[in-house]
This record gives structure tokens, C-alpha cells and sequence, in this order.
């Protein structure tokens, strides 16, 4: 596979064109669903306010809804291009390895405990669950004399995500206050949260971004394998321990915040690798803009496909995102 | 220059040991070619060798200092591995590639600099890949290949080279353009060659120190002329063979004999012409 934008001028373009297009996305996912708004009704949101009906859903709602379905849709592919990298794997993504399971049902099992946690508790309950998930994962996948093989790992992942969702349902059939108050949010979807929401986890899921892009290097260093990584002078440990807390983080951020939102993790970092190829100093940014493009345009249809009920757009990612998982499934290899 | 020794040298896989209290000095400026049965710990050594894996006890020193102990960084500006059939991610070019070769040269404060453009345009004439610098590894034969990974560790400008079975799946041809590639480098650069090679015959032609692993040690070491008999070739892998010299070289050369084909069927000894 050559990717398709084979020259940094193009790279650039394309990247700066997705931006814009994030933009575009954004806007129309402030003006359009049940009652659409102007551009000027928009505008005066935010420089006239009056308190009326439309300035106030644009406000609290749906400006809300488009800044956080672009930052999970951005942890969570970056998440995926990070999970993959560290694993040689195609098919390691937050959903997929039970990460994003893992961190729902330590949201669930607090609920059912404790009642429903502040907004700064529930963000450190997801990345503890997010991190449990995650070191189960790697400690079943790795045992044995092969190492850390795809397959083990898949299986792995696949087994701690089947088993952390069925504890959830034990959980929640087991516990009636947890039900009605967790249930809209553990399908996963970005509608009726609060900016509060967000600004609780940002800080975090920002200092994700960073750590993964710092990574760049030597990810793509990791990604010659092991050995080729330690000749060349790397601390193999340090950078996969960094690399796995921003997994953490990432993901961790993105569940507290909306869920388990499922695909996005693996479907977009397999489109910026056909466009822009291997280089995570490329890889990451693309993962970021195109990821916060599929989840807040996955967002806005999913308001227009059973009008005038909404589907949660974790249907509508899992919908997209089957037909993806078949695929590379089928191609299988990471490196090669 | 610097000094690559290993000190009571223990290595175990769990319980295994594979290598047992083991010292060797290897050579400075010289290609030594590590030989001996599969299985007898070849690749085991050579990793210990480049700190990618730990001893059970002892210790590998390089300049002195324990490898375990060094900041794997400075030791990967001292030495470089090429591990046995490595594998590049998908799509990456030759360029690419090699470029990842000055890695431990690069820190937040030293981004690329013209030294490390100099010593990747270098390993790329050294290896004959400039013009294949700008293909995608994947497309290329596998002896182009193996000198495109050989061009990386060539870029990371150490004194010391190692490489495990660096022409195995190679055809005829290939092994002795790598080995030639190789003999060259170390001829005219100077750099330390430690490899392990599965063709006793071309050990022997291009090594000027031979070791031959068996039994958690080292059976024997030396000039190849020196140390190659039948007996060693009995004890190390064991199988009876002649040894003759090779008719262009001199080097010895092993001449296996066959079990199924009976002793009488053997021809007549016929002298070898040069
Ligand atoms: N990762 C490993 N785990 C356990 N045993 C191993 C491992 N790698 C090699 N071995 C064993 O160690 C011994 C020496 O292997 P190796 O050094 O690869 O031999 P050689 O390179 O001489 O063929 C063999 O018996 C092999 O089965
Ligand atoms: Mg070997």
C-alpha cells in the first residue's frame, strides 16, 4: 500500500482543506436538526444574546453537542492509531479491546454503588476503568512463549470487552437506581450533555494530544519492531508506558464524556494510513481532523435518520464501522 | 574504536540456560562469523551481545562499561544490530528507512542536522541504494531489501556492527553481494563485523575469526584456517566431511558426506583444479 498523498504539499493541503471541512461540519451540526437556524440567528447567539427559545438551544445544546462530538471523535481515533501502533495490530482500537467497555463499567459500578459521581470523579472512574481494561488485555494477550502475538491480543480484547459488557448489564439489571439514569449514556452519543461535561475532561484528553504527538518519533521508530526499536537506542518500556497512558486518557476522556462511542478508533486511522501512509508525525494530526469529522457528521445524521426520534450515534458508528472491521479483517497484517 | 567483550556470560530462556559463564573478546576491526548447529544459541548470543536481552549472569562490556548499565542511546552509537529477518512497516521508502538510522542522534534539542544527512547519503552510496532510495521497501528483492536494512544500521555510524543471519532466504547470487558488501565495509571503514551465518563454507571465506557455538560455549575459535578439520566439523554439527581448500581462496572448505548414498558409490578422489 503507497499512500495516497505521496508528497508533504499535498499532505498539508489535504490536512488544512479537512479542517475547513471540520468547520463546515460543525456549523451545520449547530444550525440543522429538529428546527433549523440561520447563520445570523447563530451569530447573535453569541453577540446579541436575548435569552428566546432558538439562543438558548443553540447555546446549551447544540454548541455543546458539535464541540464534544469533535473532541471524542478525535481522542478516540487517535486512541485507535496509538492502540495499533503499540500492538502491530489492525485491528487494536478502544472499542474493540474492550477499553472503552472497561471504562463504562467502572462509570456503571459507581453509579450502582455510590450514586451518580461529580463530573471530576467520573472522569478519574472511566480512565481507572479505561486503564484496568487495558492492562487485562495486554497481561491475557502477551502470556506465552510467543509474545505479544495479533492474535492472542485480539482474542484477548474481544474477551475482556464481551466480559466487562456483560458485567455491565449483570450491574445494571441487579441495581434499579443505576438503570434510567446511566442507560442514555452508556449507548454512547454526544446529545444532551452539558459544555461542562467537556471543559471537565479537556484538560486531560489535551495533555493526551500532546503526549501522542510527542510519540511521533518514536512510534514510528516501535514500529520497526522491537528489536530494530531497542538497537536504535530507544527505551522501548518508556514510550509504550507513555503511549498506553494516552490510550488511557484519550479514550478514557472520550467514554466519561459520551460513552462507548464504537468503530471510530479503527475505521479512521485505516483511512489516514490509505491517504497519508505510515508516518504518525502525519498519521496522528490526519486521525485527529478526520475523526472529529466522522463523529460530528455521524452526529448530525443520525438526527435525520428516524426524524423526528433520534438514533444514538453509537448505532450510527457501528453501522459504518462493521463493514470496516470485515475488511481489514480480512487484509489482517499491520507491518508487511 | 571500541571494545565488545563479554564477562562469565550466563543466558537462559526461564530455566534454559543456553549459554554458560561465557568470555569472548571480539576482535576489534575484524569480521568474526559465529557458526554452529541451529538451536546452539547463535542468535541468543549476538542479542545478549547488543543488550536486547538480559544475562542471567555476567556481563557484556563495551569500552569497559556494562551494557546494562549504559544509557541504551550512547550504546546505540557505539554499536548497531540488524536482527534476524526484520520487518519494515508497510509503505515505508528506502529514504525513510534509513533515515531511522540516526535516531540516537536525535533528542528534543538536536533535530536532523547535516551530519545525519551526510551519514544517510553515505550508507545509501556504501549500500548501492541512492537510486532506489525514493521505493517503498515492500516492492523491493529481497537482497535489495536486505541491503536497505543493512543501509540503516550502515547510518547509524558505529564503530561495531552486528547482524544475525544477515543472507539467510537469500539466493546464491545475493549471499555474496551482502557479504562482499559487508567484507568491503569492513575493509575500507574499518568497522567491526560480528554475524552469524548459516553457510559454513562462506564463513570461512569471509571471516577472519571464526566461533563455533556448541554446548552453552564456545567450542572453538580462531582463523577459519586455523581451526576448520573434520573434527570440528563432526563435533559442531555433527556430520563427516572433508575439508579441502577453496580452489579461489584457499579458506577451507567443507565437503559434507551423505548418509544415504553409500561409500562405495563414492568416486575416486579427484584432484582439485584451481
Ligand atoms: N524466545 C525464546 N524463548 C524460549 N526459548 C528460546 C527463545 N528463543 C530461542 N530459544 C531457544 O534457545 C535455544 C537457542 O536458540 P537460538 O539462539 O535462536 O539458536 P541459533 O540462533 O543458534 O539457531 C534454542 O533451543 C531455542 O529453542
Ligand atoms: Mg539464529
Amino acid at each position: 500500500m503507497v499512500a495516497l498523498l505521496d508528497r508533504p504539499s499535498y499532505k498539508i493541503a489535504v490536512l488544512l482543506l479537512s479542517v475547513a471541512f471540520l468547520a463546515v461540519c460543525m456549523t451545520a451540526s449547530v444550525m440543522f436538526g429538529a428546527k433549523a437556524y440561520g447563520l445570523s440567528t447563530l451569530q447573535s447567539a453569541f453577540s446579541a444574546f436575548d435569552g428566546s427559545d432558538a439562543h438558548l438551544i443553540i447555546r446549551t445544546s447544540r454548541v455543546p453537542r458539535a464541540a464534544i462530538a469533535a473532541v471524542v471523535g478525535a481522542a478516540l481515533a487517535v486512541a485507535g492509531a496509538l492502540m495499533q501502533a503499540l500492538t502491530r495490530n489492525p485491528l487494536a482500537s478502544p472499542s474493540l479491546f474492550g477499553v472503552n467497555a472497561g471504562a463504562g463499567l467502572a462509570l456503571v459500578v459507581a453509579v450502582a454503588l455510590f450514586g451518580f459521581p461529580g463530573l471530576g470523579q467520573s472522569v478519574w472512574i472511566a480512565f481507572a476503568g479505561a486503564a484496568l481494561s487495558a492492562a487485562a488485555v495486554y497481561a491475557l494477550g502477551s502470556g506465552g512463549r510467543a509474545g505479544p502475538a495479533p492474535v492472542n491480543m485480539t482474542l484477548a480484547g474481544a474477551a475482556i470487552a464481551a466480559f466487562a459488557s456483560s458485567l455491565t448489564s449483570g450491574v445494571l439489571l441487579g441495581s434499579d437506581k443505576a438503570l434510567d439514569q446511566v442507560l442514555f449514556w452508556l449507548v454512547g452519543s454526544v446529545a444532551g450533555r452539558e459544555l461542562a461535561m467537556l471543559t471537565a475532561v479537556l484538560p486531560y484528553i489535551a495533555v493526551g494530544f500532546v503526549a501522542a504527538f510527542a510519540l511521533a518519533s518514536p512510534l514510528n521508530v516501535l514500529a520497526m519492531g522491537e528489536d530494530v526499536a531497542v538497537s536504535l537506542g530507544q527505551r522501548t518500556a518508556a514510550v509504550k508506558l507513555v503511549a498506553a497512558a494516552a490510550v488511557v486518557v484519550l479514550a478514557g476522556g472520550a467514554v466519561a464524556v459520551a460513552g462507548p462511542i464504537g468503530f471510530i478508533g479503527i475505521v479512521i486511522p485505516h483511512i489516514a494510513r490509505h491517504l497519508v501512509g505510515r508516518d504518525h508525525h502525519w498519521l496522528l494530526p490526519y486521525c485527529a481532523v478526520l475523526g472529529a469529522i466522522l463523529l460530528v457528521a455521524a452526529d448530525l445524521g443520525s438526527r435525520f435518520l428516524l426524524m423526528p426520534s433520534e438514533v444514538p450515534v453509537g448505532v450510527l458508528t457501528a453501522i459504518i464501522g462493521v463493514p470496516f472491521f470485515v475488511l481489514i479483517a480480512r487484509r489482517g497484517r499491520y507491518a508487511e | 574504536m571500541t571494545k565488545l567483550t563479554a564477562s562469565n556470560l550466563s543466558l537462559a530462556y526461564g530455566r534454559q540456560l543456553i549459554i554458560d559463564n561465557l568470555d569472548f573478546a571480539v576482535p576489534e576491526g575484524r569480521i568474526t562469523v559465529l557458526i554452529g548447529a541451529n538451536g546452539s544459541g547463535k542468535s541468543t548470543l549476538l542479542r545478549a551481545l547488543a543488550r536486547l536481552m538480559k544475562p542471567e549472569a555476567g556481563a557484556v562490556l563495551l569500552d569497559g562499561k556494562d551494557i546494562a548499565h549504559t544509557s541504551t542511546k550512547e550504546v546505540a552509537r557505539k554499536l548497531a544490530m540488524l536482527p534476524q529477518g526484520p520487518v519494515a512497516p508497510e509503505g515505508i521508502t528506502v529514504l525513510q528507512l534509513v533515515k531511522q538510522g540516526r535516531y540516537p542522534y536525535q533528542s528534543w534539542l538536536q533535530q536532523w542536522s547535516e551530519a545525519d544527512e551526510r551519514a544517510v547519503r553515505a550508507a545509501l552510496e556504501a549500500t548501492g541504494m541512492t537510486p532506489l532510495a525514493e521505493r517503498p521497501v515492500d516492492a523491493l528483492s529481497g537482497g535489495q531489501r536486505q541491503r536497505a536494512w543493512i543501509a540503516m544500521t550502515l547510518a547509524q555510524g558505529t564503530a561495531t556492527v552486528l547482524l544475525d543471519e544477515p543472507t539467510t532466504y537469500l539466493d546464491l547470487t545475493h549471499q555474496i553481494e551482502i557479504l562482499d558488501l559487508l567484507y568491503t565495509l569492513n575493509e575500507r571503514e574499518g568497522r567491526t563485523v560480528v554475524m552469524v551465518l548459516h553457510d559454513m563454507n562462506l564463513a570461512c571465506r569471509y571471516a577472519h575469526h571464526l566461533v563455533a557455538v556448541k554446548d552453552r560455549g564456545i567450542y572453538a575459535q580462531g582463523a577459519p584456517g586455523d581451526i576448520v578439520n573434520a573434527e570440528l566439523i563432526r563435533n559442531v554439527f555433527e556430520l563427516d566431511a572433508h575439508i579441502i581448500p577453496d580452489p579461489l581462496y584457499g579458506t577451507p572448505l567443507c565437503i559434507p558426506a551423505s548418509q544415504a548414498r553409500r561409500a562405495q558409490e563414492r568416486q575416486a578422489a579427484v584432484p582439485v583444479h584451481a
